[in-house]
C-alpha cells in the first residue's frame, strides 16, 4: 500500500467506526464486530507505513490549503509513527476490553460511547501524521471534543461536573495559550511546518523564547503539567476503559507527543540548549513528577491514584524534552510506549476489579488476589515496569532519561528520577501486595472470581507485552535516532 | 486599480445587474400583495430572493479580483444622479445577505406556518421582501442619501417583522417598540450628519464626497457630521451601550425573523461604518482625528467581555445567542479599530462567518422552539435524543461560535489574533482568546441541557421537518466548509480592505 493511502486510511477508517457505530446503533454484536474489524483494519494501515518507511522521514503531502500558506497535511516521522503503532495497536486491545466491560458492566449507551471513541482514535492518527503545528492543533481540538462524552458519559452531577473541569481546562489551556503561541510563530516565521533543527532560531531571541516555550508547555494541557494537571483525575469518572486507552495513553500521549514535537521540530534541541529557555521547564517537570507522586500516596482511591502517577510519569517526557539531549528527547520518545504498556496495563485490571467487585478503593482490595489472580499478577508486572525495574520496558526509557541528565551534568534531575522511582514503589506495589499476601477481612472474598475472559485476557496480553518490550529497548532506540541526528 | 468602463447607456441585461439586485425583491414584495395568493405569496418570495443570490454571486465574481462596477441609474450621470457602485467589499456582503435570505425563506416556511396566523402569511412575505430590499439596497448604493432611505425602508420592515413574533409572546410589541425608537433616534443621528455634510460639500455622492472632504481638510462641521453618522450608525451595529435594542429584538421575533436579522442587519451596519470612515471621511482623515480607534476598541473590548458575561446567566436560548451577537460585533469593530489591512480583513471575514454561524443557530433554536413551544433552556433538555440531526447541527454551529479548528468561527479567530499580534497589541490578542473562552461556558451550557438531561415526556413529533432541516445542514456544511476552504472568505475580504484602505483611491 502507498503510504499516504495508508495515512489517509488510517485515520479515515476509525472516523467511518465512528459512523457504523451511529448507523448500527441497535445492532450490538455486529457494531462492534465491525468496529473490532476498523481496529485491526487501522493497526494494519499504520503497520504497513512502518514497513515502508520504517524509522524514515516521508514528504508532507497537503491535502488543501485552509489559510493562505497554512495546509491542511500530513507526513511520516519516527517519533508520529511510534506513537500511532501504540495508539493503534493498543485500541484492538482496548476495544475488547472495552465490549467486555461494558456489556459486564451494564453501562448504557454503548453506541454513543464506541462512536466517540472511534472518533478520538481517528483525531490521535491525526496528530500523530500532522506535518505542520496547524493541522496538529486542528486535531489536538478534535481529540479535546471527542472525549468529552466519554467523561460526561454516566450522566451523574459527578460525571457532568468532572467533564466541565475536563473540557475547561483543555479547551482553556488550548485556546487561551497555545493558540496564540502558535499565531506567534506562524507570524514571525512565516512556517508552522516541522522541520528539523526548529524553525525558530534567527527569528527570536532573548527572554520571550522562554516566554513563547511557556505559551507552548502550558498551552498543551493534555501534557498535564502542573498546575494545568486537574483535568487528569476529574476524567477518572470515565468508564475504564476510556480511562484505560484514551487517558492513560492516546489523550494524555497526545499532550507529551505535542511537546515533544514543539521541543524538537519547532524550538529545535539545540536552539533551546544555547538559550537555555527550557531550565525553567525542567524545574517545573522535575517538581510535576514528585509532587504527583506525593499526591498519588494520598489517594484510597484506585483510579485516583493510577492518574497522579500519570500526571507525573508524564513529566517524565516533559523532562527528557526540557533537557534538551539527544538521550533525554530519544528517552522521552521511547517512553511513551513504554508508559502506555505499563499504565494501561494498571488501569484495565484496576476496571477488572470494579467489574468483578464493584470495589474502587485500595483498602477494600486487602485478599482479593488470591480469588483474582491473573488481574492480580498483570496489574503487578505493569506496575514493576512503571517502576523501571529489568526485565520489563519501563526500565529502558528511565535508564536514557538519567543518562540525558548526567549527559547534561543536572545531577539533581537524576536525584528527581530515582526518588520518584522509589515514590512509585510506594504508591504501586501496596496494592499488589495487601491483595495477595494478606487474608480477606472477612469471608466475603470466597464469592468472588474473574470476570469474563474479555475482562481479564487484554490485561494480561499487555502485562506480557511490558516484559517483550524489555528485548526491544535497543531497536526502539535505534528507531527513533533520526530525530537527533543532524542530516 | 482598472476601473470597468462607464457605461453611458446600458445595453445588455448583464449591465443592469446592479439595479437589479435591489429590484427583484423590491417589486416581487408589492406583487405579493396585490396578488394576495396564500399559494403563491412563498414561491415568488423564494424565487425572487434566489434571483438576487444569483446575482449577486455574478457580480462578486466580477470584482474579486479588485476594482469595481458603477452603474448609473437612469442614465443621469453621478454626482447629479444616484450611482451604485460595486467592489469587493460590498458584493461580499451582499453575498452574505441575500445568500442567508435564501436560505432562511424555506426553512420560514414551515416556521412561519407555526408561529404566524395563516391570515398574516401574504403581508409576512412582502414584509421579508422589502427588508431584503432595504439591506441589499443599503450595500450597493453609492449614494449616501441613498443609504438612508435603504436603512429605512429595512428598518420599517424590520419593526414589523419583530411585532410578528406577539402571536407567540407578547412581549414581541414592546421588544418592537424599543427597536423603533431606537432605531429612528439612530436614523435621525445619521441624516443629520448627512446634512451636515450635505451643507459643507454641496454634494451627496459618496466618491465626491470623498473628493470634497479631502480638498477641505477637517473643519468643525465634518467632524460633527462625522460624529453623527458613527453614533448613528453605532445604533443600528449595535455597538456595545447602544445595544438595548438588540437582545428582545433577537428574542421575541419569529424564528426566521431572529435568524435573518442576526445574519444580516447588523453585519449590514458594520458595511456602512466601514464605507462611511473609509471610503467617505477618507483613512487620512480617521487616522488624523483617531477618535474612531479610541471611542471603538474599548467599548469593542466591553462587548467581547461584558455581552459574554451577560449570555452566560441568560435561561432563554435566544436571548443567550443574541447577547453573543453583541460580544461578537466587538470582535469586528476590534478589527476595525486597528484600522490596518489585516484588522479589516479580520473584521469582514467576522462579519460573514459569524453572520452564518448565528443563522445556523437561530434556526436550530426555532426548529426547538416548533417542537418543545419554548426557548428555554428547560424546554430544550433533552431534545439531542429526540432531534439528532438538528442538534448534531447546532453543535457544528456552537463550535463555529466558540472558534473551533476546522469550523468558520476558528478562522476568523486565527485571523483577528493574527492582526493584533502585526499591530503589536498582544495584550489584545490574549484578550480575544479569553473571551472566546467565555463562549465555551455558555455554549456548553446549551450543549449540557441537550444532550445530558432526560427529555420531558410532553414534546410532540421528532426531528425537524424536511424543510427545515435542510436550511439547517446547508448552513452547518457551509461553517465547516469555510472553516475549511478559506479563498472565498479571506480573498474578497482582504481585496474589500485593500479597496477600503486605498480610500478615495479606492473610489474611483
Amino acid at each position: 500500500m502507498e503510504t499516504n493511502t495508508a495515512i489517509m486510511l488510517s485515520m479515515l477508517i476509525p472516523a467511518g467506526a465512528t459512523l457504523t457505530n451511529l448507523i448500527l446503533r441497535d445492532r450490538a454484536n455486529l457494531r462492534d464486530g465491525v468496529t473490532l474489524a476498523a481496529a485491526i483494519a487501522t493497526f494494519l494501515c499504520v503497520l504497513s507505513i512502518l514497513v515502508n518507511v520504517g524509522n524514515g522521514t516521508t514528504e508532507a503531502f497537503a491535502l488543501f490549503e485552509i489559510l493562505p500558506g497554512l495546509d491542511l497535511a500530513f507526513r511520516v516521522e519516527p517519533l508520529g509513527l511510534l506513537f500511532a503503532i501504540v495508539a493503534s495497536g493498543l485500541w484492538i486491545v482496548t476495544h475488547l476490553y472495552g465490549v467486555g466491560y461494558m456489556r459486564g458492566n451494564n453501562e448504557t449507551h454503548h453506541a454513543r460511547f464506541f462512536a466517540s471513541f472511534s472518533l478520538a482514535i481517528a483525531s490521535v492518527m491525526g496528530i500523530a501524521f500532522s506535518a505542520n503545528m496547524f493541522t496538529l492543533f486542528l486535531f489536538y481540538e478534535l481529540l479535546t471534543l471527542s472525549t468529552y462524552p466519554l467523561v460526561a458519559h454516566k450522566g451523574t452531577p459527578e460525571a457532568i461536573r468532572g467533564a466541565r473541569t475536563y473540557l475547561g481546562i483543555l479547551i482553556g489551556t488550548s485556546i487561551g495559550l497555545q493558540l496564540v503561541a502558535i499565531v506567534w510563530t506562524w507570524s514571525i516565521t512565516g512556517t508552522l511546518d516541522f522541520t528539523k533543527g526548529g524553525i525558530l532560531s534567527g527569528h527570536i531571541a532573548g527572554p520571550m523564547v522562554a516566554v513563547l516555550l511557556a505559551l507552548y508547555a502550558f498551552g498543551i494541557g493534555k501534557a498535564a503539567l502542573m498546575p494545568f494537571h486537574r483535568w487528569l483525575p476529574a476524567a477518572m469518572v470515565a468508564p475504564t476503559p476510556v480511562s484505560a486507552l484514551l487517558h492513560a495513553v492516546a489523550v494524555v500521549k497526545a499532550g507529551v507527543f505535542t511537546m515533544l514535537k514543539v521541543g524538537i521540530y519547532i524550538f529545535g534541541i539545540d536552539f533551546l540548549a544555547e538559550t537555555g529557555a527550557s531550565v525553567w521547564l525542567m524545574w517545573l517537570a522535575a517538581f510535576s513528577i514528585i509532587a504527583a507522586s506525593v499526591i498519588a500516596l494520598t489517594k484510597d482511591n484506585l483510579k485516583a491514584r493510577l492518574a497522579y502517577s500519570t500526571v507525573s510519569q508524564l513529566s517524565y517526557i516533559t523532562l527528557g524534552m526540557a533537557l534538551a539531549t539527544s538521550m533525554g528527547v530519544i528517552g522521552g520518545g521511547m517512553h511513551i510506549a513504554m508508559h502506555a504498556m505499563g499504565k494501561i496495563t494498571l488501569f484495565m485490571c484496576a476496571g477488572s476489579i470494579y467489574v468483578a467487585t464493584h470495589k474502587t478503593n485500595i483498602s477494600q482490595m486487602t485478599g482479593l488476589g488470591r480469588a483474582m489472580p491473573i488481574t492480580f499478577v498483570a496489574f503487578g508486572v505493569g506496575a514493576l515496569s512503571i517502576i523501571g525495574l529489568p526485565p520489563l520496558g519501563g526500565s529502558w526509557s528511565k535508564w536514557l532519561l538519567v543518562l540525558g541528565a548526567a549527559d547534561t551534568g543536572q545531577w539533581v534531575m537524576i536525584g528527581v528520577l530515582m526518588v520518584s522511582s522509589l515514590l512509585n514503589v510506594a504508591y504501586l506495589l501496596p496494592v499488589v501486595g495487601k491483595g495477595i499476601f494478606l487474608k480477606p477481612d472477612d469471608g466475603e472474598v470466597t464469592s468472588w472470581k474473574e470476570p469474563s475472559f474479555l475482562v481479564w485476557g487484554p490485561p494480561a496480553l499487555t502485562a506480557l507485552g511490558c516484559l517483550v518490550l524489555f528485548f526491544f529497548g535497543g531497536a526502539l532506540q535505534d528507531f527513533l535516532a533520526p530525530l537527533v541526528t543532524s542530516n | 486599480m482598472a476601473a470597468e468602463p462607464v457605461h453611458q447607456t446600458a445595453i445588455s441585461l448583464a449591465d443592469h445587474l446592479p439595479v437589479l439586485v435591489v429590484l427583484i425583491p423590491f417589486l416581487a414584495g408589492p406583487l405579493l400583495v396585490l396578488l394576495g395568493s396564500r399559494r403563491l405569496n412563498w414561491p415568488i418570495a423564494f424565487l425572487a430572493s434566489g434571483a438576487a443570490f444569483v446575482v449577486s454571486f455574478i457580480l462578486l465574481t466580477k470584482v474579486i479580483g479588485g476594482g469595481f462596477i458603477s452603474y448609473h441609474l437612469g442614465g443621469w450621470a453621478p454626482p447629479l444622479g444616484i450611482e451604485y457602485r460595486i467592489d469587493a467589499a460590498n458584493a461580499f456582503v451582499l453575498l452574505l445577505v441575500t445568500g442567508v435570505s435564501t436560505i432562511i425563506l424555506p426553512y420560514a416556511w414551515k416556521s412561519v406556518r407555526h408561529e404566524i396566523p395563516a391570515r398574516h402569511h401574504t403581508l409576512f412575505y412582502a414584509l421579508f421582501l422589502l427588508c431584503l430590499t432595504g439591506l441589499i439596497g443599503v450595500v450597493v448604493t453609492g449614494d449616501a442619501f441613498n443609504v438612508f432611505v435603504f436603512l429605512e425602508i429595512s428598518s420599517l420592515a424590520t419593526y414589523v417583522l419583530v411585532a410578528q413574533g406577539s402571536y407567540r409572546d407578547k412581549r414581541a410589541l414592546s421588544a418592537s417598540f424599543d427597536y423603533l425608537i431606537m432605531g429612528t433616534i439612530g436614523a435621525t443621528f445619521f441624516v443629520i450628519g448627512l446634512g451636515l455634510l450635505y451643507m459643507a460639500t454641496g454634494t451627496l455622492n459618496m466618491a465626491d464626497l470623498a473628493e470634497r472632504i479631502a480638498d477641505q481638510g477637517s473643519n468643525r462641521t465634518i467632524r460633527a457630521a462625522y460624529a453623527f453618522i458613527v453614533v448613528g450608525i453605532g445604533l443600528k451595529v449595535a455597538i456595545y451601550p447602544l445595544h438595548l435594542w438588540l437582545p428582545n429584538a433577537y428574542t421575541y421575533s419569529p424564528s426566521a425573523v431572529s435568524a435573518f436579522l442576526a445574519a444580516t442587519a447588523t453585519k449590514v451596519a458594520i458595511y456602512v461604518l466601514l464605507r462611511f470612515t473609509f471610503s467617505v471621511f477618507q483613512p487620512a482623515f480617521t487616522f488624523e482625528v483617531n477618535t474612531l480607534r479610541y471611542l471603538i476598541l474599548p467599548f469593542a473590548i466591553l462587548a467581547m467581555f461584558a455581552a459574554s458575561f451577560i449570555s452566560i446567566f441568560q435561561k432563554d436560548f435566544k436571548r443567550m445567542l443574541a447577547y453573543s451577537s453583541i460580544a461578537q460585533i466587538g470582535y469586528m469593530l476590534l478589527g476595525i479599530s486597528m484600522l490596518t489591512e489585516a484588522g479589516l480583513t479580520a473584521a469582514i471575514v467576522h462579519l460573514f462567518n459569524h453572520g452564518i454561524t448565528k443563522a445556523l443557530l437561530f434556526m436550530g433554536v426555532g426548529a426547538y422552539v416548533m417542537r418543545s413551544g419554548g426557548s428555554f433552556l428547560r424546554n430544550i433538555e433533552g431534545l439531542g435524543r429526540v432531534m439528532p440531526l438538528t442538534s448534531a447541527a447546532m453543535v457544528i454551529g456552537g463550535l463555529s461560535l466558540i472558534g473551533v479548528p476546522g469550523t468558520a468561527g476558528f478562522v476568523s479567530k486565527w485571523v483577528l489574533v493574527q492582526a493584533a499580534l502585526e499591530t503589536g497589541w498582544w495584550p489584545v490578542a490574549l484578550m480575544v482568546v479569553a473571551s472566546s473562552l467565555l463562549a465555551v461556558i455558555y455554549v456548553w451550557r446549551g450543549f449540557e441541557a441537550l444532550y445530558l438531561r432526560a427529555p420531558s415526556a410532553e414534546i410532540a413529533g421528532g426531528d425537524a421537518p424536511l424543510s427545515m432541516l435542510v436550511p439547517i445542514w446547508i448552513m452547518a456544511l457551509a461553517c465547516l466548509y469555510f472553516g475549511l476552504h478559506t479563498d472565498l472568505t479571506i480573498g474578497a475580504a482582504q481585496t474589500a480592505a485593500q479597496g477600503l484602505l486605498a480610500g478615495s483611491t479606492g473610489m474611483q
